[in-house]
């Protein structure tokens, strides 16, 4: 706090959105000279529209927010260049050229890398991840010769592949290890209606299935997939979508505690004086209650930028988000979650009010505390809600009786949808009779 | 697709004489267009499941400014100078029957108004025929969405009804009335010979259905449009009315993502719709006092109470801008201000100054003349549908359109219309900017959290539908707290 006034000189390296929700706000609050440190692109980019670069929703130009005279107008600098070094006792970068850059205040917001979880063949040509633009990059290169797609891993990325690669007419194979779509954060009726609704595209889901090795042409191609059953699956592409862990190799001799990312505490600082790690590639060693130690979402990643601000102009702050929040797209099917909802919940704790549309893709569940009826969280499928209303009901510990009586307020969804308002309150009062027996 | 294709090159081939009946020929053409157009789309979206696609809109040439795309702009903006300056080209004449393609729509131009087709009556048919056509296409394509579908039947009823419809019968069943504008929804400053001459003596001579017209039109004017856009914001009409909407709605919605986001083009934007309505707004009150001037008989008030009116009103809309304004006045209200001061300054030395017909060293009729060149024909046909496949549907409508320029005024500075961003859900991904056919860069505001309020959105409800993670929706709210500026988007604790 004693060098609030003077000017520092603060690098980030990654130009992701914790890095430059980070950057944005630090030149709000203040005039300390910012560089943000990225190989991937000159420019900040929204690593979630990659998919939709590839289905020709957008060129890339558009996935970046702001325009490049922004950086100017800011007086951001922008550096592309690959950090291979930390050097902390002497505030010192290192790049891939050699040349050593000096800080006096560092943040690193890497991001994630894709698992390669160790199978014979990962690393064949045509083999890969989707994260950074360069993957991108390679998968649009190989597409022209793809008939016959292979994605590994139900989650996010997983099914983002499995419709790119649809959308550009190739065969996919979807092998997933679980017995639904996501189950392990989707309860099940929803995991079904999902699964559902991947193979009525017409992706070829292979459940219940894992990848044993991935195999080869002369070329050093891959060619095909083994699962764990002995099944082959001929291809020509393999996309290895199992989660993503914390980028953080180039930091092994830099004297930074590291486990699965860098290690911080709540105010994002890590074991060196001068350094944090935000987003992805910060693990924090004491966690909200209730939240994972490494949240890699987009949201959290611009929270813990928007904080670090703070403390870096003057007015030290730890991390505290908010309630849990986060959305995706299943195909035609939005997926909205606030709050907490279990996928096994304990009966001692947590109750849940399911409601399902007859034949259309829609659900809503809420959840709630069976003794005291506190609100817990609320998860959808096709039916949009109002953030604000869930983030003033989860701050201020509303309960059940106030949801049901102001639902009205919740829904999001365009003029002249139906809302399912009657329907859900009727629910409830069915629910309550059984809670009471 | 090909019975379409058939179809269009009947319309094209129709200079050559053939010996078969016109009538039938016609409905022939119109009926394989028809057909082709309804299987092209099935093909499209027939067999994919509900939900709003944008695959490969940028790979495929027509969508991304690509050769097609280029070919098509220049065979639209050559139909266009066709239409406006050479239309014997199409087969129109003046002296005789026409021939070609305006005499092939003679069958339902004298079945609907009992005249022979003119090529205006041509454009007007081909016009609609586009918007019902590609309204199929529309609705096909947002199916799952609500909004769209009753938006664009909408907007294909008030075209296919108000604009083309309602006139051609009303001229079948009073041929000797004098010509004006039958097309009650097309309104001034968009129907900007409103109060020209030859229009007010159309109507004041037009017995009761004349005045029934002159009276409606004011009342839309002052009364019902400032309503329905405080209610509802200019979408009310831009986007379910209009016809130019229409056509830019249906026949245009490919091209929407070809409108530019840049912030210098923004600018540019601002300084252009608003130079286009102090214009309008000029030549308007110099050319009703004018006619006061010229036809007191015709007058309801005297050329001096007209002034007098002009000017209490514009002192009115001075006074409001101080009041909303007492602690200083941002950069956009100074314009508006010196915009407001240069028009009350013309209408008063309009009188004061000037002959019978002059606006101080022009002709009121020159400017006028001008002005239906530059804005009503080149701008509105061949810049705004010409250059759908280059600029994206919406140019006319964004830089040029008077209308759209003053509701957007009322829709900022006192509508309850607004887009609501969800709170912190946004993940700037750049669907609602790239499909913004207005070129408002939504994602600028949705990124922060803050709602969307911009005089340019006509209210499509495109953003909200495209977007993947359910951030945006289309309201009608109170006034208080409708324009936000929130540092942090919702989600965080600081």
């Amino acid at each position: 706090m004693n060098n609030t006034g003077s000017k520092k000189s603060i690098v980030i390296i990654g130009n992701g959105i914790s890095g430059t929700t980070l950057a944005r706000h630090i030149r709000k609050n203040s005039t300390h000279a910012i560089t943000i440190i990225s190989d991937e692109t000159p420019y900040f980019f929204s690593r979630t529209a990659l998919m939709y670069v590839y289905m020709g929703y957008l060129p890339f130009s558009d996935t970046e927010p702001y325009e490049p005279q922004f950086w100017k107008d800011n007086s951001i600098t922008l550096l592309q260049q690959r950090v291979t070094r930390i050097l902390p006792e002497k505030k010192l970068l290192k790049f891939d050229d050699s040349r050593l850059y000096s800080y006096d205040t560092l943040v690193i917001a890497t991001g994630s890398i894709p698992n390669f979880l160790g199978w014979p063949g990962q690393n064949l040509k045509a083999v890969q991840g989707l994260y950074h633009k360069q993957d991108l990059d390679q998968l649009e290169a190989w597409t022209a010769s793809i008939q016959n797609a292979v994605i590994v891993g139900g989650g996010l990325i997983g099914i983002e592949l499995a419709e790119m690669l649809h959308s550009r007419g190739k065969k996919v194979h979807f092998l997933i290890r679980e017995s639904h779509f996501w189950n392990t954060v989707l309860p099940q009726e929803e995991a079904e209606l999902v699964t559902q609704h991947i193979i009525a595209n017409g992706i070829d889901l292979h459940l219940n299935t894992e990848l044993k090795s991935i195999t080869s042409d002369e070329e050093g191609r891959a060619n095909g997939v083994y699962t764990k059953e002995g099944t082959l699956i001929p291809c020509q592409w393999v996309g290895l979508s199992v989660g993503v862990s914390p980028n953080i190799a180039f930091l092994d001799q830099s004297d930074l505690q590291l486990n699965k990312g860098i290690l911080v505490n709540r105010y994002l600082e890590t074991n060196q004086k001068g350094i944090y790690a935000i987003g992805d590639c910060a693990e924090q060693t004491e966690p909200q209650q209730g939240r994972a130690a490494i949240e890699a979402v987009w949201y959290t990643g611009r929270m813990m930028g928007e904080t670090l601000a703070q403390t870096l102009t003057g007015k030290k702050t730890p991390y505290t988000p908010g309630p849990w929040f986060n959305s995706a797209k299943f195909f035609n099917i939005e997926y909205q979650i606030y709050g907490k909802v279990s996928v096994a919940p304990d009966s001692q704790e947590e109750r849940q009010l399911l409601w399902k549309h007859k034949f259309k893709n829609r659900t809503i569940r809420i959840s709630y505390h069976p003794t005291t009826l506190r609100f817990l969280g609320c998860m959808s499928l096709g039916v949009r809600f109002r953030h604000a209303y869930f983030d003033a009901a989860l701050r201020n510990h509303k309960n059940m009786e106030y949801i049901l009586s102001t639902l009205e307020e919740s829904f999001f969804d365009p003029e002249f949808y139906p809302n399912y308002k009657k329907e859900i309150q009727m629910l409830w009062e069915l629910e309550k009779s059984n809670l009471i027996l | 697709m090909s019975l379409g294709l058939i179809g269009l090159l009947v319309l094209c081939l129709n200079g050559i004489p053939l010996f078969v009946n016109a009538t039938l020929l016609f409905a022939l053409c119109f009926l394989s267009m028809t057909l082709g157009g309804i299987l092209y789309f099935k093909a499209l979206y027939g067999s994919t499941l509900a939900g709003i696609k944008n695959d490969g809109v940028w790979f495929n040439a027509l969508t991304s400014k690509g050769i097609s795309g280029w070919i098509l702009g220049l065979v639209l903006t050559g139909f266009y100078i066709a239409i406006y300056w050479f239309p014997e080209l199409l087969g129109y004449r003046t002296e005789t029957a026409s021939v070609g393609l305006v005499a092939f729509f003679d069958p339902l131009s004298v079945l609907l108004n009992g005249k022979l087709a003119t090529q205006w009556f041509m454009y007007g048919t081909l016009y609609t025929f586009a918007i019902l056509l590609f309204g199929i296409k529309f609705i096909w394509k947002y199916r799952s969405n609500p909004y769209q579908i009753f938006r664009t039947l909408s907007v294909v009823f008030f075209q296919l009804c108000f604009a083309f419809l309602l006139p051609e019968l009303l001229s079948k069943l009073n041929p000797e009335m004098p010509y004006f504008s039958k097309d009650i929804k097309n309104m001034w400053p968009l129907n900007y010979y409103f109060f020209d001459a030859w229009h007010l003596e159309g109507m004041l001579n037009g017995k009761s259905i004349g005045q029934f017209f002159l009276i409606f039109g004011l009342l839309m004017i002052f009364v019902i449009s400032p309503l329905l856009t405080y209610r509802f914001g200019k979408r009310w009409y831009c986007s379910w009315v209009c016809g130019c909407g229409g056509l830019a709605e249906t026949a245009g919605d490919p091209f929407r993502q070809l409108s530019s986001k840049k912030i210098s083009v923004w600018k540019l934007e601002r300084w252009m719709i608003h130079f286009v309505l102090v214009f309008v707004f000029i030549t308007t009150v110099a050319v009703v006092w004018s006619f006061l001037g010229t036809q007191p008989e015709l007058s309801l008030v005297t050329k001096e109470r007209f002034i007098l009116v002009v000017v209490v009103l514009l002192l009115l809309i001075l006074l409001s801008l101080f009041i909303k304004h007492k602690n200083g006045f941002p950069k956009d209200a100074k314009y508006t201000l010196i915009s407001v001061v240069s028009i009350l300054l013309t209408s008063i030395g309009l009188h004061y100054f000037s002959g019978q017909q002059n606006i101080f060293f022009f002709e009121s009729y020159t400017f006028q003349k001008w002005y239906g060149f530059g804005i009503g024909a080149a701008f509105s046909g061949v810049l705004g549908v010409g250059f759908y496949p280059l600029l994206g549907s919406r140019v006319w409508c964004r830089f040029g359109c008077p209308m759209a320029a003053l509701l957007g005024l009322q829709q900022r500075l006192f509508s309850r219309f607004r887009i609501t961003t969800n709170g912190g859900q946004c993940i700037s991904c750049g669907n609602c900017s790239t499909y913004c056919e207005m070129g408002i860069d939504v994602r600028a505001y949705a990124q922060r959290g803050a709602n969307i309020i911009r005089s340019s959105c006509v209210g499509c409800g495109i953003c909200s539908a495209v977007c993947p993670r359910g951030v945006l929706k289309l309201e009608n709210g109170p006034l208080e707290n409708r324009i936000t500026n929130p540092t942090y988007p919702l989600g965080n604790t600081l």
